[in-house]
């Protein structure tokens, strides 16, 4: 479990202050996956130094599994780091060493005996899917798999938390969801606690449980996935749930539906259609499915259906918009 | 009486070269190996000092890199030797012969290699320094396990410049007492108007600095991993066959 407290850290740049962390509070309970997200310039690298002890923050705390490490003194900060794993953007291998020489690094730096650490080095490097690479150099192997030795280095000694600083951002759509769905399983089955900082919404969907969006050294919006996904008016929902750009509906009033896994499911547009006799237009949406639940988020465009040249009933927006409500739909007017 | 019969004949050549050329030996092993004892150290203790290194200590590396370091490099090579000629014979016991020269020789070219060993240094990605200590490595660890294997070539490639340079600087320090093929060269090519050694010792020295070459360049190939073509053992990755183009 990762628990951050109030994490403040400044900087002194010519005679003025920067606050690059501004209170920055956050929790990931064990063998979960959270994501921070944010522009370059939020603070996210900041975030990562800090956590990892390469810088010290101004103030608060950051704790693992209970255990302060703000507080730890220097002589016991490298016992303390071997509790984090940690991958990095460009995989940071030393080329002068093969594969498993990579992910034996971290096993010298304790004592180990040779036929141990050798038998870890292939069981890591087996868990990464890459045990015939072994004798590999850095430069013979390809992004993904560069990352995946980085993977395997970063699991070596243990560690209960998994760091992620911009894992996939130097790779392609298809090598990218690869590492993405290598570190989802490897948090299932080891029971880690992994924290992904991206600029990259895809990295959030794809495999976090719950999210914190960082804005100018400060969390604007936070939680579970499925909780800022299915709000319709937070910050995060146009991210995880984009509209495209559309053109408006001529007339008649526009709704904005939300639903969210097992609320709102089912045939809820064409419910709505038969019972208020309406004709309903799909203006924009889009269905994602996020931390195993399918969300989808829709703007409509209604107007009385006219049949057989009947005139058509006027529209009794209000009993549609709580009939809506009533089936676990979120629903906002928009026009 | 031809260019072979006198190369043959010529005492300068046939009784002074062999123990001159050991002299010239002498004093280059003996240098290039302090060269390497004291500069590696201190090149990588500017690294280290310097602000933002391993450890910033930066009084001390502006003393060493700015006053010591650049002060050392910036006298000219003849100076130095003959300035410190009180020095080799306090070391040595003696101001003449190639031990002595040995002396002013390392003098000379220590700061010159702990500058490319610094150079070389700071060309290690920081993000692969970071990694070493996220995972815990202490200090020294990271100097021996991340910065001085990942700067490996270039530390082969400065040294073998380095190790040129000191054939050069020998030839030098002969002159001025040193003895070896310089002197060879002042006494029988200069002073005796002897054509035939000065063109033999030329090409024994244009041979010495071809084989340092040689053997820096095969050293360096050895250890290089950097590129995928290059990276030697493990898996090579296959050429695609070269495919022909038909119109």
């Amino acid at each position: 479990m990762i628990t951050v407290t109030e994490l403040r850290k400044s900087y002194r740049q010519g005679g003025r202050t920067i606050d690059a962390l501004d209170g920055v509070s956050l929790e990931v309970p064990r063998g979960t996956i959270h994501g921070v997200i944010g522009h370059s310039g939020a603070g996210k690298s900041t975030l990562v130094r800090c956590l990892t002890l390469l810088d010290r923050p101004t103030s608060g705390s950051v704790s693992i599994d209970g255990r302060d490490l703000t507080s730890v003194k220097d002589s016991e900060v490298r016992s303390a780091r071997r509790r984090i794993g940690m991958v990095f953007q460009h995989a940071n291998l030393l080329d002068s060493r093969t594969a498993a020489g990579n992910v034996a690094l971290p096993l010298e730096l304790v004592r180990l005996s040779k036929s141990e650490k050798d038998a870890k080095v292939a069981r890591l490097l087996g868990l990464v899917g890459l045990a015939e690479f072994a004798d590999a150099y850095p430069s013979q192997l390809s992004g993904g798999q560069r990352q995946r030795v980085g993977i395997a280095r970063a699991l070596a000694a243990d560690p209960t938390v998994l760091l992620c600083d911009e894992p996939t951002s130097a790779l392609d759509p298809a090598t990218t969801d690869e590492i993405l769905d290598l570190i989802r399983e490897l948090a299932d089955t080891l029971g880690l606690t992994v924290l992904i900082i991206t600029h990259e919404m895809n990295v959030v969907k794809r495999i976090c449980d719950s999210v914190s969006l960082l804005e100018k050294g400060r969390v604007v919006e936070q939680g579970p996935l499925r909780e800022v996904a299915g709000s319709l008016n937070g910050r995060l929902v146009q991210a995880l749930l984009p509209l495209p750009p559309h053109i408006p509906s001529g007339t008649g009033p526009v709704l904005d539906l939300l639903t969210a896994g097992g609320s709102g499911s089912g045939p809820v547009l064409s419910e709505l259609s038969r019972r208020f006799s309406l004709d309903v237009t799909l203006l924009a949406g889009s269905v994602e499915t996020l931390a195993g639940e399918q969300f989808s988020r829709m703007r409509v465009g209604l107007a009385p259906a006219s049949e057989d040249n009947a005139p058509a009933e006027p529209l009794e927006l209000n009993e549609v918009v709580s009939h809506l409500r009533a089936r676990g739909v979120t629903v906002e007017v928009a026009a | 009486m031809n260019f072979l019969e006198e190369i043959v004949n010529n005492p300068g050549l046939t009784e002074a070269l062999p123990t001159e050329f050991g002299a010239t030996l002498q004093m280059i092993s003996i240098s290039g190996f302090f060269t390497v004892l004291i500069g590696l150290p201190l090149g990588v203790f500017l690294i280290a000092s310097a602000p933002g290194g391993l450890r910033p200590m930066p009084v001390t590396h502006r003393i060493l890199s700015d006053v010591v370091v650049n002060i050392t490099r910036s006298v000219p090579f003849a100076i130095l030797m003959v300035s410190l000629i009180p020095l080799a014979r306090l070391i040595t016991g003696t101001s003449i012969g190639p031990i002595a020269a040995s002396v002013s020789l390392s003098i000379g070219s220590i700061p010159f290699f702990a500058r490319i060993v610094e150079t070389s240094l700071r060309d290690v990605a920081a993000g692969k320094i970071d990694a070493a200590l996220v995972m815990g490595s202490t200090r020294m660890q990271v100097i021996r396990k991340v910065l001085l294997p990942e700067a490996l070539p270039g530390l082969i490639a400065g040294f073998t410049s380095t190790l040129v340079a000191l054939v050069g600087y020998s030839a030098m320090a002969g002159i001025i007492g040193g003895g070896g093929l310089g002197r060879l060269a002042y006494n029988y090519g200069l002073q005796r108007f002897d054509t035939t050694v000065m063109v033999v010792i030329i090409v024994i020295i244009v041979a010495i600095v071809q084989l340092i070459q040689l053997a820096g360049d095969r050293a360096m190939a050895r250890v290089d991993h950097r590129n995928a073509a290059t990276a030697g053992a493990g898996r090579r990755r296959r050429r695609a066959p070269a495919v022909e183009v038909s119109a």
